[in-house]
């Protein structure tokens, strides 16, 4: 068991859980990875997240954060001493949070909508919104990046986390149905900023290889399908 | 000079949290009414990704999401504090503010639409009072018995959702199929913390019968259009 009691419950192929973990590696914090299985949800799961009953949930001292990026923002502020995943100025921090905002409530439902498309017609009605969305991003990158690597700046930040969880799932639709959605022309700056943040030590070792993922995917793909249909 | 303006709508649960967390802050601003049907080119420069209210302006520098600029008010502003200090509470503030929005689409389906929109608005403003009921038994505020983010949030729960059921005549939450969550709501509403601070009920009301009458009017001419 990790020394400072810190547990995620989680399962490997997940974007959402992906965020706390790279949240704890950028704090450079050991924790005890409890793999949940696709089909049934364990018990320790639905006790500890009793309104959703999803992953991920990180129990600390056997206290229960649930909801990936209000999990992010406790690592960052309880192990504060760490590296810091928020910005330091208030009005960087407000824009932080509303670009997660805007990738969990606005972009995340176009990109799903995105792989559980099936057929031609449907992949390419699915397709435009989620590039239109990263067109957006790459703005709000230029932006929030001022000239650096990350939208945290130097080194990753809240806003890469909360979009970079999505890469490997992104490639893997992107061979599936032999589309592009990072294309180098259309987003230059994200499309650098992805081989970036996958290299960073902080996520290289938690981001699923793609084949590995795609792999999976075909196990995933048919009750993803019919959560986002529910 | 600080300089911080608020871009809202009068009758809006958003506004009104940003509103709110001012107040408790006593920060003084300049408030500019939009207009929805007409939005004005400050509302649409300072939010160009959603054209929405409210937007909170500081020293030219604009911010949106209602909780997005709470919580900023409270980074920013001596006075009380909004958010607790312990990292655990204030993940608890987060995750109760966040549920509490989650459900706004199903909201607006549930009181503004018909049919099986309406329907599906309903069964999930439903399943999120279940919820609610049994977290809000014998609670006066969300986390740790104090006053803070998630009651900000609170306020669409608290006062506007009664005001759309009297409004469209749409019934969901009796003091019978929820208990919990109704004694909860008259306490919300007349406690210290929230009364002063709440918009006149009656004119809100009188807002929303006419908006939900016209709306109502407006999807019924669309379907007799459509026969």
């Amino acid at each position: 068991m990790a020394e400072n009691d810190v547990k995620l419950l989680g399962s490997w192929p997940s974007t959402f859980v992906m965020r706390p973990r790279i949240a704890l590696n950028i704090k450079s914090v050991d924790y005890d990875f409890l793999e949940e299985q696709i089909a049934s949800k364990g018990e320790l799961l639905l006790k500890s997240n009793p309104v959703y009953k999803k992953i991920p949930v990180l129990i600390h001292y056997g206290k229960p954060i649930c909801e990936s990026l209000i999990i992010v923002q406790y690592i960052d502020e309880y192990w504060s001493s760490g590296p810091s995943i928020f910005p330091s100025d208030p009005c960087d921090r407000a824009i932080a949070r509303f670009w997660a905002c805007y990738i969990d409530d606005k972009w995340f439902p176009l990109l799903r909508r995105l792989v559980v498309a099936q057929g031609d017609d449907a992949i390419k009605a699915a397709l435009y919104p989620v590039v239109e969305g990263l067109v957006l991003l790459e703005d709000a990158f230029k932006n929030c990046s001022k000239g650096n690597k990350f939208f945290g700046g130097d080194k990753i930040g809240y806003v890469d986390i909360a979009l970079g969880c999505f890469l490997g799932w992104m490639s893997v639709t992107e061979k599936m149905n032999n589309i592009k959605l990072l294309d180098e022309a259309k987003i230059p700056r994200l499309y650098k900023w992805a081989g970036d943040f996958c290299a960073d030590s902080a996520v290289k070792d938690v981001m699923p290889e793609t084949d590995k993922l795609a792999e999976a995917a075909k196990a995933l793909l048919p009750k993803i399908r019919a959560d986002a249909s529910s | 000079m600080a300089e911080v303006k608020l871009l809202g709508f009068w009758y809006s649960p958003f506004t009104h949290r940003v509103e709110w967390a001012l107040k408790i802050k006593g920060v003084k601003y300049e408030y500019i009414e939009e207009d929805r049907n007409n939005k004005s080119s400050l509302l649409l420069q300072s939010n160009p990704v959603h054209k929405k209210t409210p937007v909170l302006i500081h020293n030219g520098k604009p911010i949106a999401e209602s909780m997005v600029i709470v919580e900023y008010i409270d980074e920013t502003f001596e006075g009380p504090p909004i958010l607790p200090k312990d990292p655990y509470d204030r993940a608890l503030a987060r995750f109760w503010a966040k549920f509490l929005d989650d459900k706004t689409a199903a909201m607006v389906n549930t009181f503004l639409r018909e049919g099986e929109e309406q329907e599906k608005g309903k069964e999930e403003v439903w399943e999120m009072l279940k919820i609610l009921d049994n977290e809000l038994k014998d609670k006066k505020f969300f986390v740790n018995d104090k006053f803070g983010f998630a009651d900000v949030a609170a306020n669409f729960m608290g006062l506007w959702l009664g005001l759309f059921q009297e409004g469209s005549g749409v019934v969901v939450v009796t003091s019978e199929n929820f208990p919990n969550f109704c004694a909860w709501r008259d306490e919300y509403v007349n406690c210290s913390q929230v009364k002063k601070y709440l918009p006149p009920r009656d004119e809100l009301l009188a807002f929303f019968k006419a908006f939900l009458s016209a709306a109502s009017a407006s999807a019924s001419a669309s379907t007799s259009a459509k026969k």
